[in-house]
């Protein structure tokens, strides 16, 4: 690296020295020569200029193209994430073409017509044919790459098939709450932001019985099964987030007020990418990606993929909301407590249960 | 005939003239006035002293990002508290340097720099008219301007500093002071900034219309207008529906700020308790912004493509290629600018459908811009190209033009922007199309049109030297920068060692950093260019590119009212150049057809029987008129 940097400030230096040096020429001219007239000055150092930096930008662009490849795009790791890149590269291979193609006839022309004494420059005001060529086939191309753009996005952003897991992820100054939408009912319970505390991070609503078995998930990771539809529900509490997984193709906005959603399928476990990329240390990474205030360059958590089969596990593992807090069975209306009841922790019942009626129990503080 | 006219005219002229001098003092002269032409230079100068402050602040947070391990101890004299104890620059002000960044450069450098100065400059000289339709207007313009560069510059020394959102400055961020502390007193002034700065804006274009429609000398009909001029009317006509825009959400987002309302806040929960406001949308003022915000990519573009397309013209020595063609693209990416503007909204939860509306309209806007590269690189092609270096930094515009706007074309598909939003890709992206390639405009015409502002020339060398440091300079920042974007790279990030993800490409991102501080220093070759010549550089003759356009016809050293006799007549369109037949190869637009009889073409023959006709023409001179 330092063996690059050192060579592009020779070519720097070598650069101004040979400009210095011309310079010095021409003010030794210019005292000899009292005339108005401007002289062409350096037209043919400028002229050779285009082709050498033409020649030599290509050369770099190519090699530091090769040489960066492989930290391009991070393996894809979702169905949607390899056909988005598919496209990206096919776009990418498509552009090529004009992008060398026009530079390069911008910078041989201006070396190849540099202005030579005597020489006279054409007078070509237009010519409808060549300008309906260069409007009709940047519009054929475009239309293509609207049509495949359009095809695929239209796919990623449909409806989640009915059965895909939900998880509802909230961003917050600055870390990411899980919600999972629990073992009975895979549905999230409702939420209302004035219900917001301490303990209940993302005001779940406990008047609503699909919430008694939503479980938050664990601040270290977020577990999401392999080869399953997953439906992530987003929300922010203070300002604009955005969740953004690298390896699965996945961005969305977080925004108060206005949930959104995005549904994807990843296809290989943690474990699987450990082994193909041949890194133990491998995990997933969920970071933001909308600015948010000071944390925002480290407002991520990791991702485990796990199989079905202990996904299950890992959930039915996990305490309910209730479960953990359970003096907020106090937010429970009458009528369902007593399905909220088998949620709470075994031996607390009667406890939490004599404390609704009358004194309030430990953390209630909190309850407003 | 006509030479007795003339005569007469002058003596007219000669009586009003001296009523116009009559009362200058210094103070109206330099600093109050009403003349175009200082008013341009006063942008002009204002502009380069927030690129300076502009571009510094870039150069401190890419040494953030490509040597986070340096020690910073020594900008503590410049940025005090800001740099910890142990030379740490605080993240906080990370963020405001990134937000104060962009804000300067898109609309203090290259709207008000750019479109300020050479629409003031060239607008009255390339039309054939005394000076702008209400000078008093145009007065009040530059110092609305100024009004908001003093407070958007005093917002910087605040102890809780700038505003530090982001140059978009979405909400709710900046509406919550609780939320950061650049959104207390900092977005305060960053608003109060920007409303007096639309204010300037509105002042400006209104009297660049008003101007082009209504002052233009005999003979200079719309098709005979240079191409700059098209691009200021149509930039100015962009600015004019769309600042109204950015200053409705500006007001709306103070009164959420300071009244109460709810126009963009809803079901807020921050520091332990919950807001009252509700029903309120931030993705409502991420519409109402990026209706200025996408047209604002043009409206500083634009003037640079018209600038180039005079540059290129005047130094290949050749026509422009496409003369109708040019103003019909440029007609359509205005028209396109207003809606395209949500495609920076595809992964904000707006609906899916509009993203695939928004894909389709934006990737539209490819085929005029397609149509504008390919016809200036017919206009360099069997031409005899003097590289001046206004001519190089048009040369390097186009090709920066090309290059960063192919990679629009990725980023405009919606289901590649998923990816890609927000990342490094996106900067690399509009800062080689908008920022680069208007920087560029810009040096192309200070370099074409400094021996008409000051009567005298900027060293040649030294502006080729310029050129082609900042050339290769801006290519090695930015395209490695793609690669950097491509890696998925997040955008305002104050470091990248937080994420196994984006802990790699370490030298990659210091080789960034080094090329952006080469690029940097190469500018103060032409600030000392710049200044030097001002007051030392060669006498410049009166047409030193033998250029076609009116501007040329004035004195050296251009007075108030431009022209000293009569204001001439505009007999031909501004790019005869090596017009086969003719004696030399120019033939500026107040030379009539029957004076160039040998390179006329067949319908040209038919126009001198005009002539007389558009000599007769009333001369919209104001200096004739009572006021």
């Amino acid at each position: 690296m330092y063996y690059i940097i050192a060579l592009v400030a020779l070519v720097f230096i070598v650069l101004t020295g040979i400009v210095i040096s011309r310079l010095q020429n021409v003010l030794k001219s210019v005292k000899s020569d009292d005339s108005t007239e401007v002289k062409h000055t350096g037209n043919r150092f400028n002229g050779a200029m285009f082709l050498f930096v033409l020649v030599l930008g290509g050369i770099a662009i190519f090699w530091s193209y090769m040489d960066a490849r492989g930290d391009f795009l991070p393996t894809a790791s979702s169905i949607h994430g390899r056909r988005t890149d598919d496209l990206f590269w096919f776009s990418m291979g498509i552009l090529t073409i004009p992008f060398i193609f026009v530079n390069v006839l911008i910078f041989y022309f201006s070396w190849k017509y540099q202005y030579k004494k005597g020489n006279t420059a054409a007078f070509y005001p237009d010519n409808h044919r060549l300008e309906l060529i260069w409007t009709i086939v940047p519009a054929i191309v475009m239309a293509l790459l609207v049509f495949t753009g359009w095809k695929a996005w239209s796919d990623i952003t449909g409806e989640a098939p009915q059965d895909a897991e939900v998880i509802e992820i909230t961003g917050k100054q600055f870390n990411w709450i899980t919600r999972y939408s629990g073992v009975n009912d895979n549905t999230l319970g409702n939420y209302d932001y004035r219900l917001i505390d301490a303990q209940n991070e993302v005001g779940i609503d406990l008047s609503d019985e699909n919430s008694f078995d939503d479980f938050m998930g664990p601040a270290s990771a977020i577990h999401i099964p392999v080869n399953t539809p997953v439906l992530l529900k987003i929300r922010a509490r203070d300002v604009l987030h955005s969740v953004f997984i690298p390896h699965m193709r996945v961005k969305m906005d977080a925004v108060p007020g206005m949930p959104t959603k995005f549904w994807f399928v990843a296809d290989k476990t943690t474990a699987d990418m450990r082994a193909e990329l041949n890194d133990p240390d491998f995990n997933y990474e969920l970071a933001c990606t909308e600015i948010c205030g000071m944390g925002h360059f480290s407002m991520g958590t990791k991702i485990v993929v796990e199989d079905e089969a202990s996904y299950r596990k890992w959930c039915a593992e996990q305490p309910t909301f209730l479960n953990t807090y359970p003096e907020y069975l106090a937010k429970v209306p009458d009528n369902l407590k007593a399905k909220a009841m088998k949620y709470l922790p075994e031996g607390s019942v009667t406890a939490v249960a004599d404390s609704t009626s009358g004194t309030v129990g430990m953390g209630s503080s909190s309850l407003r | 005939m006509s030479a007795i006219v003339g005569a007469e005219s002058i003596h007219e002229h000669a009586e009003s003239h001296e009523h116009h001098h009559v009362s200058q003092n210094f103070w109206q002269k330099y600093i109050f006035s009403e003349d175009h032409k200082v008013i341009a230079k006063q942008y002009l100068i204002t502009g380069i002293i927030w690129a300076v402050i502009g571009i510094s602040m870039s150069v401190i947070f890419r040494i953030q990002l490509g040597m986070p391990d340096s020690n910073l101890s020594w900008l503590k004299p410049v940025l005090g508290q800001w740099i910890s104890d142990s030379g740490k620059l605080d993240p906080n002000f990370y963020l405001a340097l990134v937000t104060m960044h962009g804000t300067i450069m898109v609309f203090f450098v290259l709207t008000a720099g750019l479109s300020g100065t050479f629409s003031n400059f060239l607008i009255p000289l390339q039309i054939g008219a005394r000076d702008m339709a209400s000078g008093f207007m145009n007065m009040l313009s530059y110092w609305f301007f100024f009004l908001a560069s003093i407070i958007m510059f005093g917002s910087i020394f605040l102890q809780t500093g700038p505003a530090a959102g982001g140059w978009v400055i979405y909400p709710p961020l900046s509406a919550l002071p609780e939320a950061h502390p650049g959104s207390g007193m900092g977005m305060t002034l960053w608003l109060t900034s920007m409303a007096f700065f639309i204010v300037s804006q509105l002042l400006g274009g209104i009297n660049y219309i008003t101007t082009v429609i209504n002052l233009r000398t005999r003979g200079m009909s719309f098709d005979r207008l240079p191409l700059t001029i098209w691009a200021f009317l149509i930039t100015a006509v962009l600015g004019l529906i769309s600042f109204p825009v950015l200053l409705s959400s500006v007001l709306l987002l103070i009164m959420d700020r300071h009244f109460g309302t709810s126009f963009y806040l809803s079901d807020i929960y921050i520091n332990g308790e919950a807001l009252p406001n509700v029903g309120g949308s931030p993705i409502l003022f991420q519409h109402l912004f990026w209706f200025l915000g996408h047209p604002e990519v043009y409206i500083v573009l634009l003037p640079g493509l018209g600038i180039t397309s005079e540059v290129i013209a005047t130094n290949a020595r050749k026509p422009i290629f496409g003369y109708r063609a040019m103003i019909a693209s440029m007609l359509g990416i205005a028209f396109l600018a207003f809606i395209v503007w949500a495609h920076h909204m595809f992964v904000t939860g707006m609906n899916p459908f509009l993203g695939s509306v928004f894909m389709f309209l934006t990737l539209i806007i490819a085929v005029p811009s397609a149509v504008k590269g390919f016809n200036y690189i017919t206009t360099l092609w069997r031409g005899n190209i003097v590289f001046t270096p206004g001519m190089l930094f048009s040369i390097g515009l186009v090709s920066l033009f090309v290059s960063g706007g192919l990679t629009g074309i990725i980023l405009g598909n919606s289901a590649l922007d998923i990816q890609l939003h927000d990342t490094y890709f996106v900067v690399a992206h509009f800062h080689l199309v908008m920022g680069a390639a208007s920087a560029f405009g810009l040096f192309a015409g200070v370099y074409h049109w400094f021996p008409k502002m000051f009567g005298r020339m900027m060293n040649p060398t030294l502006g080729q030297l310029h050129f082609w440091l900042s050339f290769i300079g801006i290519y090695m920042v930015f395209i490695p920068m793609h690669y950097v974007g491509i890696a998925g790279f997040p955008r305002r990030y104050y470091q990248f060692t937080s994420y196994d993800f984006t802990h790699k490409f370490m030298d990659m991102n210091m080789f960034i950093s080094i090329a952006a501080i080469f690029s940097f220093l190469a500018q103060f070759i032409f600030l000392w260019n710049f200044f030097y010549s001002i007051f030392k550089g060669k006498k410049a003759p009166k047409n030193p590119w033998r250029s076609n356009t009116l501007e040329w016809t004035t004195p050296v050293n251009v007075g108030h009212g431009n022209w000293e006799g009569e204001i001439p007549a505009v007999y031909r369109w501004s790019y005869d150049y090596s017009k086969p037949g003719a004696k030399e190869d120019f033939i500026p637009q107040n030379v009539p057809y029957s004076q160039t009889l040998e390179s006329n073409l067949p319908h040209e023959n038919e126009l001198i029987a005009t002539e007389k006709e558009i000599e007769a023409q009333n001369f919209n001179d104001q200096f004739k008129t009572a006021h």
